[in-house]
């Protein structure tokens, strides 16, 4: 993997990026109070009297959202801390009725982590590389204000408000729009596994504050700036090549970086300074006088792990270990959790019906998955979530070509058929008349005739042409409408041009 | 410690409170006494003891992830959240505009 370096007038720069994520942590119930956290609902339908921040309202933490912070620690393999402690970070803004949002800065929950991610999919083993991750912290979200509903006033929703989230903050260590992108997409990933965040960008339940400086290779860290609220893996790694530009021009025009906080704007694809925070950096954080420290047992500790599903990296490699996956494959069925389960759902349907250990039937199962269902499904404009073939139905067409009542081509239109109609696979079968032709007599005839047609040919292959095998092939099927199993026509073709 | 006029207005600005050039006068020396006093604190020594983070020896209770389980702490009232806010149209709280 070559180095992402920027060209400017005085020679090359390098990129240093960090990353925070803010990811909201599955729960029914909010951090700190019972109103509902489902999204879309009618506005303040879901606030109670402590996310409004009443007078005389104590916040209470929700042990699941807690558990899920714990969950997505051990599964970045980070220092849990069964000692934390809650801190009151201070502002004034609409969004934030209490006057403070509740966080954790001195005592997090979760400490140093790590996760790998792939720089390559074509060579997963040989460019990987660590990202480091210092801490997660819960806190309370804020609520969501509407500039553009009235000419004077915002309009205030606090549906969001209390909302728990995870605040996962990387180390310094990306050095590239793509290792930034990996990055992002990597957490998203563990995070889905472990179910302790949905992962939808669209829907705000994951943004990231994009930390972005610049250097000469070798010299000390450049001061940085930071671009909040970044809602999809594609504006993150645009941020950083957007900004590091802006970066190097300005440096190399005489100009300072200024640390400060800016804003993305995808339609220009540039970002800009949020001024008005400029006085808000004094937070004057101290522990919350409401909440007493946080301890965790042995116990409850013990159930976050035993509850941690195989994790992406370790089934991938048991992919292509066990199951006999290339690489890449493996590195494509495990990326998101939906696409795993898919997977394991067919290979252990078409196990059960061939009567076969899963292990045979991976391959063939992975190869139909990703190169024949993803591409119907792409056409389609459809998601594997939203396939109306489910992996039963997968592992039916499977059968039926393994046992060689239909072909590899027929097995196209049969699938393209059960997109279509719902339809199991036998039964288009069936009905559409596609079953292959074993009868050796039938496709004898259909290998007579052919051979009959190709006289030429045939003498051509008998002196030493052997590539024309492979036309008499095709012209058998043909004859045959693509319904004659190919294992017969080789056999015969074979035998009679001996 | 003590603070000058210069960080109590500061203070002042941050809490949102806007104070007179005669009460910023009068609050320099009111935080400096109060300051002082607390400081003395610091004639203690504490070498070996764990600081305290509580004044009841008791843990933090945690509640199961129920919706609107306790209807004092739940959701759905919007009309009670509304109730005194000094502006509030279609369900949202009204305030003066802010923009980025």
């Amino acid at each position: 993997m070559s180095e992402y370096r920027i060209q400017g007038a005085t020679g090359e720069w390098e990129v240093v990026i960090g990353l925070e994520v803010h990811a909201q942590v599955t729960s029914y119930s909010k951090l700190f109070s019972g109103a509902a956290t489902a999204f879309g609902a009618e506005p303040n339908s879901q606030v109670s009297l402590v996310d409004a921040a009443m007078p005389g309202m104590l916040p209470v933490p929700n042990r699941e959202c807690i558990r899920q912070a714990v969950r997505t620690g051990m599964a970045i393999n980070a220092q849990i801390n069964k000692w934390s402690r809650f801190d009151r970070k201070n502002y004034f803004y609409a969004d934030l009725p209490q006057g403070y949002q509740i966080s954790q800065l001195y005592h997090p929950l979760v400490g140093e982590g790590s996760l790998e991610v792939i720089l390559d999919d074509k060579d997963p083993e040989g460019s990987t590389k660590t990202i480091g991750i210092e801490r997660i912290h819960v806190e309370q979200d804020a609520g969501k204000l509407m500039h553009d509903q009235h000419p004077t006033m915002s309009y205030v929703d606090l549906n969001r408000s209390g909302v728990a989230l995870m605040e996962i903050v990387s180390r310094p260590d990306m050095r590239s729009p793509a290792e930034a992108g990996a990055y992002l997409a990597k957490l998203r990933s563990i995070l889905r596994y472990v179910g302790s965040c949905d992962g939808n960008m669209d829907q705000g339940s994951m943004r990231a504050d994009v930390n972005v400086s610049v250097r000469k290779p070798g010299e000390p860290f450049g001061t940085r700036t930071e671009t909040k609220n970044v809602n999809s893996v594609r504006f993150v790694m645009a941020v950083v090549e957007s900004e590091a530009r802006r970066q190097v021009d300005l440096i190399e025009s005489g100009g300072t970086v200024v640390q400060e906080t800016r804003l993305y704007d995808p339609d220009k694809n540039t970002t800009r300074s949020m001024r008005s925070k400029e006085d808000a950096h004094d937070y004057r954080y101290f522990p919350d006088p409401d909440l007493l420290p946080l301890e965790l047992d042995d116990a409850f500790l013990e159930e976050c792990r035993a509850s941690l599903p195989e994790l992406p990296d370790a089934k991938r490699h048991r992919y292509e270990t066990a199951l006999g996956l290339s690489a890449y494959a493996a590195g494509v069925l495990t990326a998101d959790v939906e696409t795993a389960r898919w997977f394991e759902a067919l290979v252990a349907a078409a196990a059960a019906k061939a009567g076969k250990p899963e292990a045979d039937l991976a391959k063939q199962a992975s190869n139909w998955l990703i190169s024949e269902l993803f591409g119907a499904l792409n056409k389609l404009g459809k998601s594997l979530g939203e396939s109306p073939v489910s992996p039963e139905d997968g592992a039916e067409l499977l059968a039926l070509i393994a046992d060689g009542t239909i072909s590899g081509s027929i097995a196209k239109q049969v699938l393209e058929k059960m997109l279509e109609t719902g339809d199991g696979a036998a039964t288009i079968v069936e009905r559409e008349g596609l079953k292959q032709e074993s009868d050796t007599g039938a496709i004898e005839a259909a290998v007579d005739g052919v051979l009959a047609a190709n006289g030429d040919k045939v003498e051509q292959y008998k002196g030493g042409k052997e590539a024309l095998f492979g036309f008499f092939v095709g012209q058998t099927m043909k004859a045959m409408q693509g319904k004659a199993n190919p294992q017969v026509v080789n056999e015969l073709l074979k035998k009679k041009l001996g | 410690m003590s603070v000058d006029k210069a960080t109590v207005a500061k203070i002042a600005s941050l809490a949102r409170l806007r104070m007179s050039d005669e009460e910023l006068d009068r609050m320099v020396p009111e935080f400096n006494n109060i300051l002082a006093w607390v400081e003395q604190l610091g004639e203690v020594d504490v070498t070996g003891i764990e600081p305290m983070t509580a004044v009841i020896p008791n843990s933090l209770r945690l509640r199961d992830d129920v919706v609107d389980a306790d209807p004092l702490t739940g959701g759905g009232k919007r009309d009670a959240v509304l109730a005194n806010a000094p502006a509030a149209e279609h369900g949202f709280f009204g305030v003066p505009k802010v923009i980025e």
